[in-house]
């Protein structure tokens, strides 16, 4: 069983999803003094421009609209961008003329029935912003040219199927070039040619023909070769206009990471690290770095993530294109909840929490502090350190002071102590200090130190708040 | 003028009712301190509220009057979030009141973000407690603290210095702590009941 996803306005949606525009916008192509239109949008076509026509006779129709140059490896890359958001669906998916086609019977299993499999793929491409057509048929062809005919249909065996396509107009079965001239011979209809007997097809029309009759029924292999999603994502949009402030970056940001997210879930994979290239004129460019502490893959974060480095970007001049590059993509764990679990419902993770801080105060603004096996208090703890330390017996305060500070004025009351920490040699940072726990006149609790033996010079190095 | 009508007739006849506050449940988030568990109507720190604890200095005992709430929570695997803290926590010294650290995250921020990130932490739902040391928090402030902490059903701690204490607050719990001449804690407000005239005295244990 196979599924056909037909892109009609392929060209056309790749150029509206970056730019939504309810004005008339056409695609022209062709030499530069014979450019024809190949795509228009409603309000062009609506105003009487069509495809085919010369941009000057639409030139002379309408006064104002935009006319976007036809770009052939942008529609390619459009193109295998949504194969690699098909990837999701099925493992063999392969490419036809502005059309995805994907093997989808092991898949059904795994997504339900093909009404349930049919609307998931629908949402997927109206989320994306593609108009599509589907149709699902045993064979990939005969997929093919039934979405080709009309949105919707499935056929799910193949005598359905052969009555199916018996009546499918020879104009509509994209049969070989030689074909052209059947429907001026009486052949109109896909069902009267399978009649005709095939030796005489052969030797009018070639072998070509046949092979093409018989791929559409199935009785030889479609011969496809599978898609396979690439290993980086790499996605550039060009700004129609050029923006100077940050706040016009957000639409096409919020696009592009949307992109990532659905070509993530396609591949099953998370993204750990991305970059934001935003290109200046004169072939400069500015990156902005997305690290994330886990992979994560859902659309809206990878949006709020990127959307928060992006705000403490001083842009050094006017942005003519961005680009999104994820090289980083290692495998993704979703997290596991507990069943029992007492936060409310609607709870953040707390992993999502950190990246959200992270993204507006600095990568380096939460951390989780560990001890270490130094008994200088100073190095006795860091950043992310996990070292196995049994609970010290000696007291230790709260607070922690980044600096010891003296202690002025009358002695301090002292509570405990003295405890010597002493040693270093290994590093040349060496100490050699008498603790206690005194209490100022104020009536706070300090650690304090003095050198060993004095009881003079205090050194205030931490609270016991 | 009319007759006389007698009070207890209209209580009767539902025409009069006596007006009292509604019951105040009892919380599960004891403090850990048994004096101040027992002056306090909820029994502990009011749930998913913000507390206030006012200091004339720092270090006068002011973790000692969480850590044990922050003990508890840790144990549970619930993470605790501190914003802003003034020093660095020492983590020997917060192991040793029974916190799990791993379960503690600190995050420093400009002052001008303070209010921005604990409202983050409380609102999330993922936070059991946060604690902040906001210098710039007016009456406004300390309101958003206090509905974040109540959508997030977190506990909201919030120390400021003592010259606040005339100021108005929207905290559910205000405590001012006094070092001199000896450490006791007030009780300045507490939601749903009188304010002890007592002082609870804080027994600083030096391990």
């Amino acid at each position: 069983m196979w599924a056909c996803l037909l892109l009609p306005h392929l060209a056309l949606d790749g150029i509206l999803r970056r730019r939504p525009t309810d004005g008339p916008l056409v695609l022209v192509d062709g030499p530069i003094n014979a450019r024809t239109i190949v795509a228009a949008n409603a309000s062009a076509r609506a105003a009487g421009l069509r495809v085919g026509q010369r941009l000057t006779a639409a030139q002379a129709l309408l006064a104002q609209f935009d006319a976007v140059p036809y770009d052939r490896d942008g529609v390619d890359k459009w193109h295998r961008f949504l194969a690699a958001v098909a990837y999701r669906y099925s493992s063999e998916v392969c490419l036809l003329p502005h059309a995805i086609v994907l093997e989808v019977s092991k898949s059904m299993g795994l997504f339900g029935p093909w009404p349930k499999l049919e609307s998931l793929l629908r949402s997927d491409l109206t989320d994306l912003g593609f108009r599509h057509r589907i149709a699902a048929a045993p064979t990939a062809h005969a997929a093919y040219v039934l979405a080709g005919v009309s949105d919707g249909q499935a056929v799910l065996t193949s005598d359905v199927l052969r009555r199916a396509l018996r009546q499918v107009p020879v104009q509509k079965s994209r049969l070989p070039a030689a074909a052209a001239s059947l429907p001026g011979m009486g052949v109109r209809t896909l069902g009267q040619l399978m009649a005709l007997p095939r030796d005489g097809l052969r030797r009018r029309f070639g072998a070509e023909l046949l092979a093409t009759l018989d791929r559409l029924t199935g009785d030889i292999p479609s011969g496809l070769e599978s898609f396979r999603p690439p290993d980086v994502f790499d996605l550039r949009i060009e700004l129609l206009h050029e923006v100077e402030n940050q706040s016009m970056l957000v639409f096409p940001v919020r696009r592009m990471t949307g992109d990532l997210a659905a070509y993530l879930a396609g591949r099953d994979g998370g993204v750990q690290r991305f970059l934001l290239r935003l290109e200046h004129r004169d072939g400069c460019h500015t990156d902005v770095s997305v690290g994330l502490l886990a992979a994560e893959r859902d659309a809206g974060m990878l949006f709020e993530f990127a959307r928060g480095r992006l705000e403490h970007v001083a842009l050094p001049g006017p942005v003519i294109a961005l680009r999104l590059i994820a090289r980083d993509l290692p495998a993704f764990v979703p997290v596991g909840r507990d069943l029992f679990d007492e936060r409310p419902a609607n709870a953040l993770p707390i992993e999502q929490l950190r990246e959200r801080l992270r993204a507006r105060l600095g990568d380096s603004a939460v951390y989780r502090l560990g001890s270490t096996t130094d008994p200088r208090p100073e190095r006795a703890q860091q950043v992310a350190a996990t070292a196995n330390v049994a609970v010290e017996a000696h007291p230790r305060p709260t607070w922690l002071l980044d600096r010891p500070i003296p202690l002025r004025g009358m002695a301090p009351l002292i509570l405990s102590g003295p405890e010597r920490l002493e040693t270093g040699w290994w590093d040349d940072g060496e100490v050699c200090r008498d603790y206690y726990v005194v209490e100022t006149t104020q009536g706070q609790h300090a650690w304090a130190f003095c050198p060993p033996g004095e009881q003079a010079g205090w050194m205030i190095h931490g609270w016991f708040a | 003028m009319s007759a006389v009508v007698q009070l207890s007739s209209m209580f009767d006849a539902r025409q009069v009712w006596r007006g009292r506050a509604a019951p105040v449940p009892t919380g599960d988030q004891p403090t850990g301190w048994h004096a101040l568990d027992a002056v306090l109507p909820t029994g502990g720190w009011p749930d998913a509220s913000l507390s206030e604890i006012l200091l004339p200095v720092d270090g006068v005992g002011e973790l000692q009057l969480v850590l044990p709430t922050l003990a508890r929570l840790t144990k549970n695997k619930r993470s605790v979030v501190i914003v802003a803290p003034p020093y660095v926590p020492c983590v020997a010294g917060w192991r040793q009141h029974g916190v799990d650290m791993r379960r503690v995250e600190i995050v420093n921020s400009a002052e001008n973000d303070v209010l921005w990130a604990t409202e983050q932490c409380l609102r999330s739902g993922s936070c059991s407690a946060v604690l902040a040391w906001p210098h710039r928090a007016d009456d406004r402030a300390l309101r958003r603290l206090q509905v974040a902490a109540d959508t997030g059903k977190a506990l909201a701690f919030v120390f400021r210095d003592r010259r606040h204490l005339s100021n108005a607050s929207p905290a559910a719990l205000r405590l001012e702590l006094e070092a001199m001449p000896r450490a006791q804690i007030w009780v300045r407000k507490c939601r749903g009941a009188n304010v002890p005239s007592q002082p609870i005295p804080l027994t600083r244990h030096v391990h």
